[in-house]
């Protein structure tokens, strides 16, 4: 059978498990209202304000950082699988592509954005 | 080695010479799905149960020992009580996300659960680009912890779900790059090709000190990945109740509960293939007695006995590191980890380049 019909069967099968899942306990267990009980869960006291606000930026600053460096593992994969077979010229390609981003990571680095302050 | 494709064969022309093909593949297709639903919820509860009494013999307790043998059956009967508790609706939430999220870690876990090689033939997803689609199939799931934190609409979940989307989004980069140092090592992403080409050597002795170093890496970030161990600040009990499943409960709980644990098994997993040759027995070349009586194991339980000794080892980081704060799980990552990855990869093309591996 084809990989991708698999990958369907999969997905189907996850989302069955979670359906099946849900829908025994939804079935299975008791039921009662209590008007406390629909609270947003806190030590005891009600929740001052909502919860949807503003964060910190710091991790904002590690989401940009990740994306530079999982985009240079998406292109660095397919180097990766027939580096010994491309030789030298790729690999002084790939080395100056790593040089740039450890430029871009030592930038990061002296400006503070590694700290978590 | 018994190749388990003979058994899946056997199974297809069986079933093809005594129904058209499109019946013959549907039914393969529930076959395949009842039962990667059985072997998921087997190891889940296997894995739960373990954990339990891993972590009673690190504190010098006996864990559970009533229901059952040895307490063997004690996670059958706590998954018959989630099952029977009631899944609260909270007022406050954004309902829909709230639903949403669970089906996203089970989809993540799930697929790259069915990427894992148990023995020689017995794997569901086997794509050229296997192993890279195992690290793309499992990070689907920091979208389903962080939809699960910011839908709770609670601040406790809202922390936890931030915390762990900075550590898993971090620590991915290591697992990638740690991975792909053996991937130039082995010339090939297949993950049956990848057991395959350990045939003489396990990589993590043909690449020696690159290799051990890519391991080591990989188990922190594994580790990190699956927030657990030292890592476990996402749902720090002392400070966020809960983390970000604060808001779930009943089922919906559960299943974040076993996602958790089969991603420690994936992560153990992979390691396992990449890194202790899979389902490859111990092969030493020159020894070719040693290796032909290694060969009478068979695989799966080569597999399965280099996944449990590695579960075991993630289980001990558990329960003897003391949690890190986020300052230092940040520090760790990107000024130590990955200027390491960046370095170790360079030494490992060289390795390759210069025919230095063994």
């Amino acid at each position: 059978m084809s990989n991708l019909l698999l990958l369907l069967v999969v997905v189907l099968t996850a989302v069955a498990l979670v359906c099946a899942g849900w829908g025994f306990g939804v079935w299975l267990s008791p039921r009662s209202y209590n008007p406390l009980k629909e609270e947003t869960y806190e030590c005891g006291v009600p929740t001052r304000g909502r919860s949807w606000m503003q964060f910190r930026a710091g991790y904002y600053l590690f989401a940009l950082l990740f994306l530079m460096f999982d985009v240079e593992a998406v292109f660095l994969f397919p180097w990766a699988v027939i580096a010994n077979e491309m030789g030298t010229a790729a690999l002084y390609t790939v080395l100056f592509f790593l040089v740039v981003l450890t430029l871009g990571l030592a930038y990061a680095w002296k400006k503070g954005a590694l700290e978590w302050k | 080695m018994f190749d388990f494709s003979v058994v899946t064969t056997w199974i297809d022309e069986g079933l093809r010479s005594i129904m058209p093909a499109a019946g013959a593949i549907a039914i393969e297709c529930v076959l395949i799905g009842v039962l990667l639903l059985a072997v998921y919820a087997v190891f889940a509860l296997v894995l739960i149960l373990a954990e339990r009494k891993v972590c009673a013999a690190f504190q010098c307790r006996l864990g559970p020992n009533r229901v059952g043998p040895w307490g063997s059956i004690q996670t059958v009967a706590d998954m018959v009580k989630i099952i029977t508790k009631e899944i609260i609706s909270i007022r406050h939430v954004d309902s829909f996300l709230h639903n949403l999220a669970p089906f996203l870690v089970i989809i993540a876990s799930l697929l790259a659960f069915s990427c894992i090689p148990f023995a020689k033939g017995l794997h569901i997803l086997d794509f050229n680009v296997g192993i890279l689609f195992m690290i793309a199939a499992s990070s689907i799931g920091i979208v389903g912890i962080l939809l699960a934190g910011w839908s709770s609409n609670n601040k406790f979940s809202l922390i936890g779900a931030m915390r762990s989307g900075a550590q898993m989004i971090s620590y991915e980069l290591s697992i990638g790059l740690s991975i792909m140092t053996i991937v130039v090592l082995s010339g090939t992403m297949q993950i049956s090709e990848l057991a395959e080409g350990q045939n003489e050597l396990w990589f993590i002795f043909k690449g020696h000190i690159p290799a051990c170093i890519a391991f080591v890496v990989y188990l922190i970030a594994g580790t990190a990945e699956t927030n657990r161990g030292p890592f476990d600040l996402p749902e720090a009990e002392s400070e966020l109740t809960a983390g970000y499943h604060t808001e779930y409960s009943g089922m919906h709980f559960g299943f974040y509960y076993v996602a958790e644990f089969v991603n420690m098994f994936i992560v153990a997993a992979i390691a396992t293939t990449v890194f202790l040759g899979g389902w490859m027995p111990l092969h030493i070349p020159g020894l070719d007695s040693f290796n032909h009586a290694m060969n009478y194991i068979p695989s799966l339980f080569w597999f399965l006995g280099k996944s449990i000794v590695m579960v075991f080892v993630i289980m001990w980081f558990k329960w003897t590191f003391p949690r890190l704060r986020i300052d230092q799980l940040i520090r760790l990552e990107w000024k130590y980890l990955l200027p390491l990855n960046l370095v170790n990869l360079i030494l490992m093309v060289l390795i390759v380049a210069l025919g230095w591996h063994f």
